[in-house]
């Protein structure tokens, strides 16, 4: 029987350099491909991933460059694509002095009071 | 009389650096001593765990030599867990990312752990009962 995952990310930022993406966000997309039905919620940091307009660019350690840095909004933009839906949840985007019109086009925003329901949404919830 | 239970559980920490991952291997323990068949997927640093060269060491700080100090190797664990699986009726199967193992040149397992992909997580957690996700943090 098919299930519906919600993927909960709440520590970003953590191994991004070495892996280029975020793990969380780069297993949804290959489970994605695998065949099975997520939706993202980003609570807490993990709210800046939804920002537009990041670039983590030029990061060079002695003479070696990366090249290929992670962009959260890319990631997240391609798998609302593959619809799968991405939340954010209000207070934690306004907390750290964010605005609407400053996240990607299509994520949702949730308030807490609005999490319990969204879990109830899916048939389980994953934790990163 | 009630079915057999399946349980995924993936964990994400490496070794000798977190609780999450003896608390894991607690939870594993549990399920394989009821015989559960349970499914592990290892990502990211978690490949480590089964790393076939883990090598136990002496202490001078707690002033015993390697025989006395006994340093538990996850290594160990694992193989110990596998068994005691078994010798419920149940099994584990111990997957570890291999992209990530290639990442971490990881690829001298112990026996009994086989390499797989995000996609043996999907299809373990659909055919499981439950599926625990340990992150790190």
């Amino acid at each position: 029987m098919a299930k519906r995952v919600l993927q909960i990310i709440d520590a970003p930022y953590r191994c991004t350099v070495e892996e280029q993406d975020d793990p969380a966000i780069w297993i949804t997309h290959a489970m994605r491909g695998a065949g099975g039905e997520f939706g993202v919620l980003l609570r807490g940091s993990a709210v800046n991933y939804a920002v537009k307009g990041q670039d983590a660019s030029g990061l060079s350690f002695g003479g070696r460059k990366q090249t290929q840095p992670m962009n959260p909004e890319h990631e997240l933009a391609r798998l609302m694509e593959k619809d799968v839906p991405v939340y954010v949840v209000q207070e934690d985007v306004e907390e750290r002095g964010l605005s609407a019109g400053e996240l990607l086009p299509g994520v949702r925003s949730i308030n807490r009071t609005g999490v319990a329901k969204l879990f109830g949404e899916f048939d389980a919830v994953w934790h990163w | 009389m009630s079915e057999k239970k399946k349980i995924t559980v993936s964990i994400m920490d490496g070794p000798f650096e977190s609780a999450r991952t003896v608390t894991a291997m607690r939870l594993i323990d549990i399920a394989a001593t009821r015989g559960y068949d349970i499914t592990v997927f290892a990502y990211e640093g978690a490949v480590s765990l089964a790393f076939a060269k883990q090598t136990a060491h002496a202490n001078a700080v707690h002033g015993r030599d390697a025989g006395e100090e006994d340093h538990p190797l996850p290594r160990e664990w694992i193989a110990a867990l596998m068994q005691t699986a078994t010798q419920n009726g149940g099994s584990i199967d111990w997957i570890n990312c291999g992209l990530c193992v290639d990442e971490r040149g990881m690829s001298e397992s112990i026996p009994g752990p086989r390499r797989g992909s995000p996609a043996d997580l999907w299809k373990a957690a659909e055919a499981s009962d439950g599926t625990l996700i340990i992150g790190t943090r």
